[in-house]
């Protein structure tokens, strides 16, 4: 199945006029990227049996017309737990980790008959901008396959752009949907926080992540999130607020709309091919009829302190559980019980991981807590309400997902503070519990730029509405890279 | 030099929500080993823990009951420290914004009354239970982990061993009146860590405290605070100093044993619990848990004397337990006359309760049963002495008294008509008692009416039999 001439929509025909079985489509599935990912690296764990059977009974039972995601195969990042099936963070302290039983969203894609084909790689824990800090392997950009994927969601963002799958779930905690998704040219949501259950989601920073769909085109993402939306009483922080139909409305129709931009977000630091990128995105969005101006977000420069602080204090309490007792990796030749944590714990984490884990625990010390952890909880408030106050006058915020496009394999894995300021521009929106996509808006050297749209607070619809008239204007979602050609 | 003690107390105490504080598992004392759990009591990757409204209701309900302010917006906390009893490495618990603050109960020790104030009580959940096996191994049960507890922490008001043995006895029947919890010591659902310290007399700095852990019995607390004051004064007195550590009370000498050292206050690197939104509380919810509590001991007693005419002492001992005083009321109100039915609560009951070592609900008796019982030993239908006998048959046995007691031919004879003709006979028959009789013999009276009791099977009433007897034997 070639996925570059398919949309959820078309392909969902196929299925029901059985112009291709389930089985079929799975497994060719299988074969795309059993192929690719020789190359490509983005998945840990594949799901083939299973996903072989649940097809012949798909196929046995007839696809559902009225249930699009029937018999669809998905890719899903490997720090979302799935019944019976290996999920490890990327971490070696969950190496042989099978869960006893299913994230919520992954009972919410079974009903909708789903297909899992496997667990996608990222950043240990989902620590990590481009997918290196993975304990088991190197995932590569789709489109060059001498750069990262971004991440920490590069598995997935690397099976949907490369064409080995037509969709995947990621999650983001200070950009790991967003940015990968821009570093392959393709479109990642992280919905409002709350909007989708973190329950079964291995927990990073529990204030800010959120699971979202990878795909390659605004409605097909719309479509993968209406079915994993909604509120959840196994997570107390999921919202009960009512769950429209995101891709109802995706007419191409934004006359009127007010679209600000931050100045802070095309300021220094942001590279010339992006900011040329994002400066068309806006010629477009005002051809579309919207109207643009600048805003500023004067508290968002320091987003990137304040977000390593709450997030890895969080993380730091969030991990403890991994202690060697239980789930996978124990040392050996151990004196005592505090010997099996310190022992397990310093050989079983990575350094990114450890790293965050230092920060973190520094930051909740009971000498620190006020001046860090305190401070940015502060900040946070105040970051809040930079946004609350555009959005009075604003329906959608716009600028670039990521400084740069795609940088080498190896290039800053070494120096964490040049990794962490990637994050600056989708940072400000985990904080603030919003919802930004990430949607293709050019290419610089043979590397997508990712176009960043910032929503309202449960405002998903403007998001999608917005970044379909844009697909629609503009051909870059088209592309298809050189990996997607083969066969 | 003159010292005094300052005694601070935190209590924890279970609370018999049904389920668990974070997660849907039942709470359930004694089942087998990691039976009531669930994945967020293992602590397993990706779980969540959510907030069973019951602990928020329970919580308020004590701290109302301890004359707390409710805090209105609440958080939860995390408070980090690693050990196998605690799989997710953090407990959740209260530490910027515990449910109740400055709350009061009154004690009395020795004929003196005394206000002991409350810092405050906050909701948190328990860990599990570590075991160490003989065969090398040892075990974690995660039954008990995520079961609510409430923990009370009091203000340095207490200033002797025997003021924080009436605390305790109070703050038991307090919570225990409230229903939130069966407070048994014996379970571990109440449990108490004592500091003590002590200082000059007129000195308004406190002295350096020692710390005394999960002590689960009020006479524990009581010994081990009242070694510990006079230890401290011992040190104080040859010149040394006081060290701040923890010491164990040892059951068997009465003495406290040094533990350890504390080497700086452990860091628990509290922070707000992300996992669980604030929890408002209005002001409807509190009027409703406050119309929920029932009337407290104090209350009861003190309504006992003023409206029962009950003896202080009586009054009291029937207010120890809600359960016994609900009984009381409930027998009362059963038509039975209320110092009879006190008599009978505090004598045979409790004797019985004791030999058994049971609850009152472990029994068959009901208010009903007991009050018909009194009612015909007060109506002379029964003596006192078939009287034990129907006790011992309603409180093991679900059996109403009247007819119990009708079926069997229990009910005492009255009636003289019946009565006169066995004592005549009985006098024909001993004539040698009626001349010891008119000798002055006063012993014969007692002969007689034991042949009379024999004749009637023990079913006389003994005051008639006295009259009619001694009016027959003048008469001869």
């Amino acid at each position: 199945m070639d996925y570059f001439k398919q949309d959820l929509t078309s392909l969902h025909e196929l299925l029901v006029k059985k112009e291709i079985s389930v089985t079929e489509l799975v497994k060719e599935t299988f074969a795309t990227i059993k192929q690719r990912d020789q190359k490509l690296a983005a998945f840990l764990t594949l799901n083939e049996q299973t996903a072989l059977e649940q097809a012949a009974l798909l196929d046995q039972n007839g696809v559902d017309p009225e249930n699009i995601l029937a018999g669809i195969p998905l890719a899903i990042k490997d720090n979302i737990v799935t019944k019976d099936l290996r999920t490890t963070a990327a971490s070696k302290i969950l190496e042989n980790f099978q869960p006893i039983y299913n994230a919520t969203v992954m009972d919410k894609l079974a009903v909708k008959q789903v297909i899992t084909v496997g667990k996608t790689n990222l950043d240990e824990f989902a620590m990590g901008g481009s997918t290196e800090n993975s304990a088991f392997k190197i995932t590569k950009n789709a489109w060059d396959q001498t750069k990262v994927p971004g991440g920490s969601s590069g598995g997935s963002a690397a099976a949907v752009a490369s064409g080995e799958v037509i969709g995947a779930l990621g999650s983001d905690t200070g950009g790991s949907i967003r940015q990968p998704a821009a570093f392959n040219g393709i479109v990642g949501v992280k919905p409002t926080y709350g909007r989708v259950s973190r329950f079964g989601l291995i927990a990073f920073a529990s204030s800010m992540d959120q699971i979202g769909p990878l795909t390659r085109t605004v409605k097909d993402n719309a479509l993968i999130l209406n079915a994993i939306s909604g509120v959840d009483p196994h997570d107390a922080t999921s919202s009960t607020q009512s769950v429209p139909d995101f891709a109802a409305g995706l007419d191409g129709d934004i006359k009127g709309m007010r679209i600000a931009v931050p100045k802070e977000y095309l300021g220094k630091g942001i590279a010339a091919d992006v900011r040329e990128a994002i400066q068309n995105a806006i010629n477009t969005f005002e051809k579309l009829g919207a109207s643009v101006a600048e805003v500023s977000l004067p508290h968002s420069k320091y987003g990137v302190p304040v977000y390593y602080i709450i997030a890895s204090s969080e993380a730091s309490s969030n991990l403890q559980r991994f202690d060697g007792i239980r789930y996978g990796y124990r040392a050996q030749d151990v004196k005592n019980l505090e010997d099996v944590y310190v022992k397990s714990r310093s050989k079983a984490f990575g350094d990114e991981v450890k790293r965050r884990i230092m920060l973190g625990t520094f930051s909740l010390s009971a000498g620190t807590y006020d001046a860090f952890f305190k401070k940015a909880a502060q900040v946070r408030t105040l970051i809040c309400r930079d946004f609350a106050k555009v959005y009075r006058d604003y329906d959608l915020i716009l600028g670039p997902t990521a400084p740069t496009t795609a940088f080498g394999i190896g290039e800053d894995i070494d120096d964490p503070v040049t990794m962490y300021m990637n994050d600056i521009l989708t940072i400000p929106v985990n904080l603030a519990g919003l919802p930004g996509m990430s949607l293709p808006a050019g290419f610089s050297n043979g590397l997508p730029v990712g176009l960043q749209l910032i929503a309202n607070q449960f405002d998903e619809q403007t998001l999608y509405r917005a970044g379909y008239a844009f697909e629609q204007a503009t051909d870059f979602h088209k592309q298809v890279p050189a990996i997607g050609g083969q066969n | 030099m003159n010292f005094e003690a300052t005694i601070g107390l935190e209590v924890h105490v279970e609370l018999k929500t049904n389920s668990k504080a974070f997660s849907p598992a039942p709470v359930e004392y004694g089942a087998e080993p990691n039976t009531n759990t669930n994945v967020v009591d293992w602590g397993y990757p990706g779980a969540l823990p959510t907030i069973n409204r019951g602990i928020i209701e329970f919580g308020m309900r004590a701290a109302l009951a301890l004359n707390c302010e409710i805090t209105r917006d609440m958080l939860f906390d995390r408070k980090n420290y690693f050990y196998p009893d605690n799989p997710k490495a953090y407990q959740i618990t209260q530490s910027e914004t515990p449910i109740g603050r400055n709350g009061w109960v009154e004690i009395e020790v020795d004929g003196k009354k005394k206000k002991i104030g409350i810092e405050e009580m906050h909701v948190e959940e328990d860990a599990g239970k570590n075991t160490h096996s003989p065969d090398g191994y040892s075990y974690v049960d995660l039954n008990r982990q995520g079961t609510p507890l409430i923990e009370i922490v009091s203000k340095p008001d207490i200033s002797s061993a025997d003021e924080a043995y009436a605390y305790l006895v109070k703050l038991r029947q307090i919570v225990q009146f409230t229903g939130v919890s069966d407070v048994k010591m014996e379970e571990g659902s109440m449990r108490a860590d004592v500091n003590v310290s002590v200082h000059p007399i007129g000195s308004d700095k406190l002295g350096t405290k020692t710390e005394m852990k999960n002590l689960n019995s009020f006479e524990h607390v009581r010994k081990g605070a009242h070694y510990e004051s006079k230890r401290q004064q011992r040190v104080l007195l040859a010149g040394g100093k006081v060290q701040q550590e923890t010491r164990r009370f040892d059951e068997a000498t009465g003495e406290t044993v040094l533990m350890r050292v504390k080497e700086g206050a452990s860091d628990y690197r509290y922070f707000p619990e992300p996992d669980l939104p604030p929890v408002h509380i209005s002001d409807e919810w509190i009027e409703e848990v406050r119309q929920s509590i029932p009337e407290m001991p104090d209350k009861r007693r003190a309504r006992y004397v003023s409206e029962w005419k009950l003896p202080e002492y009586d009054a009291g001992v029937l207010t120890q337990t809600k359960e016994m005083s609900d009984f009381f009321e409930a027998t009362v109100a059963a038509g039975a006359a209320p110092k009879l039915a006190a008599n009978w609560l505090m004598g045979e009951v409790n004797a019985y309760l004791n030999a058994k070592q049971i609850d009152l609900p472990a029994t068959k008796l009901t208010p009903a049963h007991l009050a018909t019982m009194i009612k015909m030993i007060e109506n002379e239908t029964i003596s006192s002495k078939i009287a034990k006998k129907v006790f011992k048959e309603i409180i093991t046995n679900d059996t109403e008294p009247k007819a119990w007691v009708e079926q069997k031919g229990m009910v005492q004879l009255s009636d003289p008509a019946v009565l006169q003709p066995i004592i005549d006979q009985v006098l024909d028959n001993n004539q040698k008692s009626i001349d010891d009789f008119k000798n002055g013999k006063d012993r014969a009276i007692g002969f007689l009416v034991g042949q009379i009791m024999k004749q009637t099977h023990g079913k006389a009433n003994p005051k008639v039999v006295n009259q009619l007897l001694l009016a027959s034997l003048q008469a001869r």
